[in-house]
């Protein structure tokens, strides 16, 4: 049974560049791109409970240190998106070490506030950042020589970039560090007692959360070639969350299928309306009305459910 | 020498502001331990409100127009503490993700309703003359501002620590469940006090409407000023608010003056400070 879903999963992200047209293509590399930054949320979010509502602030600089370099200092992308890496997890260090001073509500109010205030810099500064005009013609990395600027050359390396992070975030929540990080969730005095430093395992994974969430802003900016102050804004931050608890938080799945199902509304409905952010802040309450606990744990309800239903069946004539 | 008194001026008038704006969030966050994300989008929701009933009417009174928009924005409060947030109860982070959503409702409703341009606020007529003092000339309208806020404090503080109403609000923060047991109507508080916090931002945002003006992200501007007021001054602590409010007003107001292009950053200095070294903030009885 689970095989099955494996299989499915593998084709639908395998098949695209053979079956649809470049719109599709790059809109599932779009929702590759999203899925990253939505499972390094997740990570701080599902796995280490604490709420962060200033997730892009990793994205938005990642990006923007990226395109600095290239456009402006001339450094070739490889060089250059190793310092913004670096650079992003590092902040994400220091950001830590503040927000980790509180927890929960207060949690959420300094991680809000930090990427408010990069969101304000990213837009004031616009001798640096060029402002609300944003950094225009930026040009995707050769990996190799080879060229991405083709949809599916494009897409083949941001499934590659995707499936490896899967795999870390998979691994880093399924070892035995992960193991200390839901026991740090869920009874941080416990853990505590029992020899854990509780600080710590959540500052190594708001790092390590940060980590990905500039790999994600570098393929965001390779993907756009531009970038503009809103990719650090709090409705960046929101959609990601959203994407999370959607999809449903605390799983692995949960935020590829939630990161996804919110890009492809957002793609569809701004075909059509203006009002994409008025329809997030609808979504925002019916989800969380309606759905707390997300997509992939209600499908898998609904599929223990079936073939608890479905075993009664076949054995009832017996 | 007048650099340094007009921006003083400056500072204390938006200290001021962000009172108006900040003590609503704190009461609403003391009480009922909600971070309500809202509370920027009813500070510009005041603001168009007022701004298009100052320009409608040429006559119209700055301050029954605050009353005005402060009692619309407070229903629009109490409606959403009652149809959603009283739902949430038990779940504190879908709160949070609600406001942060209604937020975003509000704020794109304005701007299909009163489109992407900055809309002036007129400064009324009879505070617009400028007055003297020892030679210095200020702006009449940011005297008065400073005034209304300490005013505006000084009925919080009456409110809360002199009435019988203050007593059962002091009751649920401390103690919600054996305020509920000696029969205090506790529910019905947290709607009065949500309604009493949006209303105090609606209006103050009115009374903000000369000096910023209404224009769409206004909210976004807000929300993070009110955040750092209140992670400075100790979260649901009225006298924090109140301090908070002055110290980010002179830190926004000098730094923007001073080093224009960092100001953000220096905003954000003593809130790293104060985070370090005090983590309840300067009046806060507990961290957040």
């Amino acid at each position: 049974m689970k095989w099955i879903g494996v299989v499915l999963l593998a084709a639908a992200f395998l098949l695209p560049p053979f079956l649809a047209g470049d719109f599709y293509i790059n809109l599932a590399s779009q929702i590759l791109i999203a899925a990253i930054f939505a499972l390094s949320l997740n990570l701080l979010v599902g796995f280490g409970g604490m709420t962060s509502l200033g997730h892009a602030s990793y994205l938005g600089v990642a990006a923007y240190i990226s395109a600095l370099l290239t456009s402006r200092y001339g450094w070739d992308h490889g060089s250059a998106a190793i310092i913004a890496i670096a650079g992003t997890t590092a902040m994400a260090g220091a950001f830590g070490l503040i927000a980790l001073r509180a927890s929960g509500l207060g949690f959420l109010m300094i991680t809000l506030a930090l990427s408010q205030v990069l969101w304000g810099l990213a837009y004031r500064m616009s001798d640096v950042t060029n402002g609300d005009n944003g950094i225009a013609g930026l040009t995707r990395p050769m990996p190799f020589g080879i060229s991405l600027e083709s949809a599916v050359a494009f897409y083949w390396f941001t499934l590659l970039v995707a499936a490896f992070a899967f795999v870390m975030m998979a691994i880093f929540v399924s070892s035995s560090f992960g193991s200390s990080l839901k026991g740090v969730r869920d009874q941080p005095r416990r853990m505590a007692a029992l020899g854990f430093n509780p600080w710590m395992i959540r500052w190594i994974t708001f790092i390590y959360a940060g980590f990905w969430g500039g790999v994600s802003g570098l393929m965001y900016v390779y993907y756009n070639k531009y970038i503009h102050p809103t990719s650090l804004s709090t409705t960046s931050s929101a959609e990601a969350l959203l994407g999370v608890i959607a999809g449903g938080s605390g799983t692995l799945g949960g935020p590829v299928v939630g990161a996804a199902v919110v890009l492809l509304l957002k793609n569809y409905v701004s075909a059509y309306v203006e009002r994409w952010n008025m329809l997030l802040g609808l979504v925002f309450l019916f989800i969380v009305l309606v759905m707390p606990t997300g997509i992939v744990p209600a499908f898998d309800r609904l599929i223990a459910g079936l073939r608890r239903g479905l075993q009664k069946g076949l054995r009832w004539p017996r | 020498m007048q650099f340094w008194i007009i921006q003083g001026l400056n500072s204390l008038s938006l200290g001021g502001l962000l009172f108006l704006l900040s003590s609503g969030f704190s009461l609403i966050f003391g009480l009922m331990r909600l971070a309500n994300l809202t509370h920027g989008a009813f500070f510009m929701l005041g603001t168009y409100l007022g701004a298009t009933a100052l320009r409608a009417y040429s006559g119209l009174d700055i301050w029954v127009t605050a009353l005005g928009a402060g009692i619309v924005v407070a229903a629009l409060g109490g409606l959403f503490e009652r149809l959603v947030l009283t739902r949430l109860k038990t779940n504190p982070l879908g709160q949070v993700l609600v406001t942060l959503g209604m937020s975003f409702i509000i704020a794109d409703a304005c701007l299909v309703l009163w489109g992407g341009d900055s809309i002036p606020v007129p400064t009324p007529q009879s505070l617009q003359a400028p007055t003297r003092v020892w030679g210095f000339v200020f702006p009449t309208y940011r005297l008065v501002l400073v005034g209304c806020a300490i005013a505006a404090a000084i009925a919080l503080y009456l409110l809360m620590e002199r009435t019988r109403l203050g007593a059962m609000i002091r009751a649920g923060v401390d103690d919600g469940q054996m305020a509920r047991a000696v029969g205090i109507p506790v529910s019905n508080l947290f709607t009065l006090v949500f309604c009493l916090g949006s209303g105090i931002a609606g209006a103050g945002g009115v009374l903000g409407g000369p000096i910023l003006s209404a224009y769409p992200g206004l909210d976004g501007d807000m929300l993070p000023l009110a955040l750092i007021v209140v992670i400075l001054g100790g979260i649901g602590s009225l006298p924090g608010a109140f301090v908070g409010s002055f110290i980010i007003g002179f830190i926004y107001t000098f730094g923007t003056a001073l080093f224009p292009e960092l100001s953000y950053i220096i905003l954000f200095l003593p809130m790293i400070f104060v985070i370090a070294f005090r983590p309840q903030g300067l009046f806060g009885r507990v961290g957040a």
